[in-house]
């Protein structure tokens, strides 16, 4: 009895992948190649706008830079919990159809933020947790009734909270890295820049 | 930086007036007067060396954030261009005498005199939305005049370096004079 050798493996994959592509190519369904009609999605719209919403960024970084400079156990605490705390504040926010703004409110994150790293006192891990999470909830909140008002939902709150995510990765361990001496100043001094931001942005929300 | 330049963050144009990160950036550099003040307190830092060196482009900016607020509230300060020219003889004059003082003292000077700065900034500014950008601009401008200031100051370690310096803070203490006599004539 003669037996029909099976094709190779690699054989039998290109043969289901060439039928799979045939049956895409023969769908009815349109492409929507261009972004213009269909954008990147939520998540990436969630990417973009924490990367284009200076308000966001500020006191993100500010945090970075704070648990930073509290060492690496503060500032992995940091990184995991601002991310989280900020995805819980969006989807608080994003059950609300109509965006809200705090301009005060968030001026004042900002000057806080901003404060507490120009000073550089040994505030201990508890408490810059806490400001942290404090900041992330705000802020995610604010940032949930955003997304929910254009209906992104969850999907764009996933972007933003990985955003976050990454950049406190990256600036954190700047934080910790220049830890000592003149780059340790040249943090403070940008904390103190902050805290000049956060004035102005006061007065503008104020007038 | 590149982000803060993106477009989406420029807001460029409100109703005809120009804001953002730019603009801000633009906005301190826009007088000599506050240029020439900024500058000094950078080589004023540069002269008294550490903690001052920083304590002062820490204090300048902060203060004149909390003056700009005034400003922008309307919150009235009487003879603001008289201050901001005084801001250039008495910084100049620091530099010109290597004046030292305790970091308090110094502090104290450039803080009275960044309320007048801030104040003026304050009252100037464009209506407009993209208040955090601008904010932002304006913030760094004003510590890379500092930054300029502390460079230069740089050469104090030399002989040559120092006669430098105090003939810099003459000439913007002799340019406050001008300020001044702008500032009272009107």
């Amino acid at each position: 009895m003669s037996t029909v050798p099976r094709p190779h493996p690699v054989v039998r994959g290109l043969v289901a992948c060439l039928g799979a592509g045939t049956l895409l190519l023969a769908s009815p369904k349109p492409a929507l190649a261009h972004l213009v009609t269909t954008g990147l999605g939520p998540y990436y719209d969630g990417i973009g706008h924490l990367l284009v919403t200076p308000q966001d960024l500020l006191p993100l970084l500010g945090l970075d830079l704070l648990g930073g400079l509290g060492g690496p156990e503060v500032a992995r605490r940091i990184l995991f919990a601002v991310p989280a705390a900020w995805f819980l504040g969006g989807l608080v926010g994003v059950t609300r159809t109509q965006e809200v703004t705090l301009p005060v409110i968030l001026s004042l994150s900002v000057l806080t933020v901003g404060a507490l790293l120009a000073l550089d006192r040994r505030w201990g891990s508890g408490a810059v947790v806490g400001v942290g999470v404090a900041v992330a909830l705000l802020h995610g909140f604010l940032n949930g009734t955003a997304m929910g008002a254009v209906g992104l939902g969850v999907g764009a709150l996933a972007g933003i909270a990985c955003t976050a995510f990454v950049i406190l990765a990256l600036a954190g361990a700047l934080g910790v890295v220049h830890r000592k001496g003149w780059t340790r100043i040249a943090i403070r001094v940008a904390g103190s820049w902050m805290v000049a931001t956060g004035l102005f942005m006061l007065g503008w929300a104020l007038r | 930086m590149l982000l803060l330049l993106h477009p989406a963050a420029l807001a460029a144009h409100e109703g005809g007036a120009a804001v953002g990160f730019v603009s801000g950036l633009e906005h301190p550099i826009s007088g000599l007067d506050h240029v020439l003040a900024m500058v000094a307190v950078g080589l004023w830092g540069a002269q008294l060396g550490q903690p001052a060196v920083w304590v002062l482009p820490v204090v300048f900016p902060v203060v004149m954030a909390l003056g700009g607020m005034l400003g922008l509230l309307g919150v009235p300060l009487p003879g603001v261009e008289v201050g901001i020219a005084l801001s250039a003889i008495v910084l100049g004059a620091m530099v010109l005498g290597e004046v030292k003082a305790p970091p308090v003292v110094t502090a104290l000077v450039v803080g009275i005199f960044a309320i007048f700065h801030g104040h003026a900034h304050g009252t100037e500014l464009p209506e407009g939305a993209s208040g955090v950008t601008y904010s932002v601009g304006f913030v760094v401008a004003t510590g890379m005049l500092h930054a300029a200031g502390i460079t230069i100051g740089l050469i104090h370690r030399w002989p040559a370096g120092q006669k430098a310096l105090r003939v810099a803070g003459a000439a913007v203490a002799i340019s406050g004079v001008a300020f001044l006599v702008r500032a009272l004539t009107g």
